[in-house]
């Protein structure tokens, strides 16, 4: 429990952080956090093992960082800096890291999706005990990408995870007007995947369904789909004040609220006291600055560099 | 500069691409196959016929009507470390799967920073056949010619269909491989022995000395029968077809340019925007000097293709337009 708290309790400062320096000026282009929504990419990461994979949405700083990535990295890339996952030349939308199975952030909507189905072809080819997470949003799940990905998953039994997070809202479009039944785990079940509804902000329920459909997927029986009902406590992105939340869905999330949640269980389940809790915070808030520090520093990638790097374009 | 090895046995266009095919699923086994009808079928043109009796299911299998999805699928895999060569029945239905070809597969690469590589062959098949209307029968090769990140290939005959198909297969960037369906069935010779034709290299199809014509896919066999009714009338064409569009081979086109001075480019896709608009500015950057007469382009008409058999001839250039058009670029000062 202690060790999913703090991913998540650094999933929120590092976009609290980053948001900070976008306004700035230190950090450019699009933006979308993750807040409100940390539990979900923090229980499901937290089953799998390195081998396994995972894709990930344009709203991905969260996924990423739940798979392991470096703050350092992940700030230098968000920073547009050379020593970035990405050399700078992705950003926020399409942090990656392909030697660690992260199959990456991406920028179209549902995208992600056949390229899980598609790692996962591969391990099934090889015959091999992995299997892969994919992330989508409640606006993912209305576009034929999600939708074909599942038939095929579902068709060719491969060991594919689908998450749906359904944090109620595409843009600004609330989900009661972009489809009429608004319980999107049925999805799967239309297409024949075993697929659950749960209260994603609670990272021990979305952690103890996420393992269970992990392990049986590595046993050859998926795929699984599992929607995680969350929130998006901002806008789309940095820039969208999102003042077409309600106030009522606001206020209720305020208090349930992930790291709430989390926090309360470390107290009743993990025995950890306010002050534990505070050391923990504080270690994590230190390597948040330093790898802010870091990215801050670090170099551009030269024009001589970038000539050199698309020379073979 | 005909490509033959040893002078050898002749085979159709589609068993040339099946024994590539072959070849590579034997050498690799993280070459697998995929796409509509393909398995016990063997293909709408029986180019995958057999492989699913010598590799099994697992590498040799059907997939669901579902292009954008299958599609991705492949590009997963290759992310992943396989070599998958994925089937789309015709070009006309790769414009369902456009986003995982242009936003995914075309992307990975760069925005990873090299990280990431993409080793899929996209293999689909386009042109004009025989009455099957506009929905089947388009030339779209000018959309992916216009991304970074992809390579297009589009080979006419059996020997470069076989070798270019293998280099394809073993390259670490997504290829679009264009076959032309009216080819299938023509014969050439294919060596029994191995070889690979790199990507980027154009074949002089004919050599001559008063005008360049370039030519790829369906239009070549065209442009080799107006070249011998040019010949008889005094005008030897040389023929190039590039093979591969991206990497295109600038340097022999430019160096046939400047030994003819004369050039037409023959495209069976829509005049507009196409390919040979790309080709022509190349050279009239790279060669202009050299130039007797303007570079000519004769393309499709810019319209639909029509279903009537008669109408669609008048829609992509046929043997007698390519022979008027040659005299018309010779003979125009």
């Amino acid at each position: 429990m202690v060790s999913l708290y703090t991913t998540m309790y650094k999933i929120r400062n590092f976009e609290e952080q980053a948001i900070k320096l976008y306004r700035q000026g230190h950090i450019r282009g699009y933006f979308h956090p993750y807040l409100g929504e940390e539990a979900i990419a923090t229980g499901v990461c937290a089953a799998m093992d390195g081998k396994d994979y995972i894709t990930s949405t344009h709203r991905g700083h969260g996924h990423c960082l739940a798979w392991g990535a470096d703050l350092k990295i992940m700030f230098a890339e968000l920073l547009g800096k050379e020593n970035g996952y990405c050399k700078g030349l992705g950003g926020s939308m399409h942090i990656a890291d392909y030697t660690k199975n992260n199959l990456g952030a991406n920028g179209i909507v549902g995208s992600g999706v056949p390229i899980a189905v598609g790692a996962a072809l591969g391990i099934s080819i090889r015959k091999e005990k992995q299997m892969v997470s994919t992330f989508v949003s409640d606006g993912g799940s209305n576009i034929g990408s999600f939708l074909e990905g599942l038939n095929l998953a579902a068709a060719w039994k491969l060991p594919v995870l689908f998450v749906i997070e359904n944090n109620q809202y595409a843009v600004s479009t609330r989900i009661e007007d972009s489809t009429a039944e608004t319980e999107l785990y049925k999805r799967g079940i239309g297409f024949g995947l075993e697929s659950v509804r749960l209260d994603g902000n609670d990272v021990l329920e979305v952690h103890k369904i996420a393992k269970s459909f992990i392990e049986r997927c590595k046993n050859g029986e998926g795929p699984f789909l599992m929607e995680c009902v969350t929130f998006r406590k901002s806008g789309h992105h940095v820039n969208d004040p999102g003042l077409y939340l309600p106030k009522e869905k606001v206020d209720y999330y305020k208090l349930h609220d992930p790291l709430l949640i989390g926090k309360k269980h470390l107290i009743e389940l993990a025995g950890l006291s306010e002050i534990d809790i505070v050391e923990i915070e504080k270690v994590a808030m230190a390597e948040i600055k330093a790898a802010i520090d870091f990215a801050i520093k670090s170099p551009e990638m030269s024009e001589e560099n970038f000539l050199k790097f698309v020379e073979e374009y | 500069m005909v490509n033959v090895l040893n002078a050898a046995r002749e085979l159709m266009y589609r068993e040339a691409l099946n024994e590539a095919l072959k070849e590579e699923m034997d050498r690799d086994d993280k070459v697998f196959i995929m796409g509509e009808g393909i398995a016990e079928r063997g293909g709408s043109y029986k180019v995958t016929e057999g492989l699913l009796e010598q590799f099994g299911s697992k590498r040799v299998f059907d997939t669901p009507i579902s292009e954008n999805g299958f599609t991705g699928a492949g590009v997963g895999a290759a992310l992943t470390g396989m070599r998958p060569v994925v089937e789309i029945l015709f070009v006309d239905f790769t414009m369902l799967i456009l986003d995982q070809l242009i936003n995914q597969a075309a992307k990975f690469r760069f925005m990873s920073g090299n990280t990431a590589r993409v080793p899929m062959v996209l293999r689909t098949q386009g042109g004009v056949g025989n009455g099957l209307a506009a929905q089947h029968s388009q030339s779209l090769e000018a959309i992916f010619y216009h991304i970074p990140g992809l390579k297009l290939v589009m080979p006419s005959t059996p020997f470069d269909a076989k070798g270019l198909l293998k280099a394809a297969i073993r390259c670490d960037d997504p290829v679009i491989f264009i076959e032309h369906k009216l080819l299938y069935m023509n014969k050439g010779e294919v060596p029994e022995e191995e070889y690979i034709i790199p990507l980027g290299q154009a074949d002089i199809k004919k050599e001559g000395k008063d005008l360049t014509i370039i030519a790829w896919s369906g239009m070549v066999p065209k442009v080799m029968e107006a070249a011998e009714i040019l010949m008889k009338e005094g005008i030897n064409a040389e023929v190039i077809d590039p093979r591969s569009l991206v990497p295109l081979d600038k340097m022999t086109i430019i160096n046939s340019v400047k030994k003819t001075e004369h050039v037409l480019i023959v495209q069976e896709a829509v005049r507009r925007g196409g390919v040979g608009s790309d080709i022509s500015s190349i050279i009239q950057e790279e060669a202009f000097d050299y130039l007797d007469s303007p570079v000519k382009i004769l393309g499709g008409l810019n319209i639909p293709c029509p279903f009537n058999l008669n109408l669609e001839k008048m829609v992509v250039p046929q043997v007698e337009d390519i022979v008027r058009a040659a005299k018309e670029v010779v003979y125009s000062e």
